[in-house]
């Protein structure tokens, strides 16, 4: 019986072991970060690309979409959670971080002080993206107005409160590949970086599994609103009908090939991608056509 | 400002007479196709502007047109009470709208404006068009954004 209870406590040891390890942050090493020049003026691509403010921008109805102050709710069926304020307030925004933590935070969500960041915000596609994109936008966010609110804490149930289990989650389902993969041209790779990475189309388009996974075998097949009534529409499939020239009208216009107008979460979503580069767009939409293949 | 004037009989009959479940309100369906006979229209000149089909000045200034008097439709008893998404079906029409009924009023009204502004240059050549034309599509979404919920 002793015996028994003493291998019984070494296995528990043993997994207790197991789980503090595989639940560590991994973050990029500083030493491949050093000498990353951010520039501002490629970092508003990526700002808007990215989608930063959709989230982080000020709440209120004359918002600010460059006073990047947070608190904005974003329900799903762990909890609720606020976007942080990440103005350069040196005290309640990330004003007093280093470029390098900037990207970690982003690309690994792991926060300065090491603990892991919840995936609602999107770094399991952020992860995806080239770190001087991102030296690029940490330059940009730092151009803009410091606000000193405070970031409200989210409101999530047990056991999701326990941010080192995210270190397991991120095992699971954090990784840099890409989901479509084989020779794409040069557009499609092109639209592939933005959709797959600093877009993060999967987010929404692509169904979750219990735990929050994005299940890549139905990448793009549509989704259950998480924040309240509705469908996130497919993008691929048989009820998927549009062109490359729909899609890329679509992101610049935000009208359908049938001349709805964008609505709900996607509006901001076309009000930012507008502004980026047409060829981009097309990018976007050659991507998505692939995708659909 | 017709329409909060009607807005606020169509509410008073509203509570008197209809049941807090409204599947079946024919209001529902009503107001939708009020919204099919503005994208007959907005999409004519949304072909143009895409380039989908050749500039046409004739079809533009009818477009523009129908546009403006199907906006003036009196907006009255096309929304009442209890036809929002979340106690109806086959709608997206967010509870949200009830709530701030004076901004979603408003929204109407805005599109209203934009939509006048794009009668009399519609004919004028596809360059006179495209502004007007976003400026349109501008106010649909700003409510789309707010008060439609996402695809059904």
């Amino acid at each position: 019986m002793r015996v028994l209870l003493s291998v019984l406590g070494v296995g528990v040891l043993l997994v207790a072991v197991l789980g503090w390890a595989l639940s560590a942050p991994n973050t990029i090493p500083e030493s491949a970060l050093v000498g990353l020049e951010g520039d501002a003026e490629a970092g508003r691509k990526v700002f808007l690309a990215g989608g930063c403010a959709s989230c982080h921008m000020e709440t209120g109805d004359d918002a600010d979409p460059t006073v990047l102050a947070g608190g904005r709710s974003l329900q799903s069926d762990f909890g609720t959670f606020y976007s942080p304020n990440i103005s350069p307030d040196p005290e309640h925004g990330i004003g007093g971080w280093t470029q390098a933590e900037f990207i970690n935070a982003s690309l690994r969500g792991v926060s300065p002080d090491g603990q892991h960041y919840y995936p609602a915000f999107p770094y399991p596609s952020y992860a995806r993206a080239d770190p001087q994109d991102f030296a690029d936008l940490h330059a940009y966010i730092m151009t803009l107005p410091a606000d000193p609110t405070e970031s409200r804490p989210h409101d999530l149930g047990f056991p999701f409160t326990i941010r080192r289990g995210l270190g397991l989650w991120k095992q699971l389902y954090l990784r840099d590949d890409w989901v479509i993969t084989g020779d794409l041209s040069e557009a499609e790779a092109r639209g592939r970086y933005l959709a797959e990475a600093l877009s993060h189309c999967g987010e929404c388009h692509t169904p979750r599994n219990l735990i929050g996974g994005l299940d890549h075998d139905r990448w793009f097949e549509g989704a259950p609103n998480p924040s309240g009534r509705g469908r996130i529409p497919a993008i691929v499939g048989s009820g998927f009908t549009w062109t490359e020239f729909d899609i890329s009208a679509y992101l610049e216009s935000g009208l359908t090939p049938d001349f709805d107008v964008v609505g709900g979460s996607m509006a901001a979503v076309v009000d930012n991608l507008r502004q980026l580069d047409k060829a981009d767009l097309d990018a976007i939409a050659a991507y998505v056509i692939r995708a659909g293949e | 400002m017709k329409f909060r004037a009607f807005f606020g009989a169509a509410l008073l009959v509203a509570t008197v007479s209809m049941p807090a479940i409204a599947d079946d309100d024919p209001a529902i369906g009503q107001r939708q196709g009020q919204f099919k006979l503005f994208v007959h229209n907005f999409g004519a000149l949304g072909s143009m502007v895409q380039g989908r089909i050749d500039y046409d000045a004739d079809l533009a200034a009818t477009a523009a047109q129908n546009l403006y008097h199907v906006s003036r439709h009196d907006q009255g008893r096309l929304w009442p009470e209890g036809t929002g998404s979340n106690n109806a079906d086959g709608t997206r029409a967010r509870p949200e709208i009830w709530e701030n009924l004076d901004d979603f009023m408003q929204k109407f009204v805005d599109m209203q404006d934009a939509v006048e502004a794009l009668q009399p240059v519609a004919g004028d050549g596809l360059d006179a068009l495209r502004p007007v034309f976003g400026a349109v599509a501008g106010t649909c979404q700003a409510c789309h954004e707010t008060y439609r919920e996402e695809s059904s």
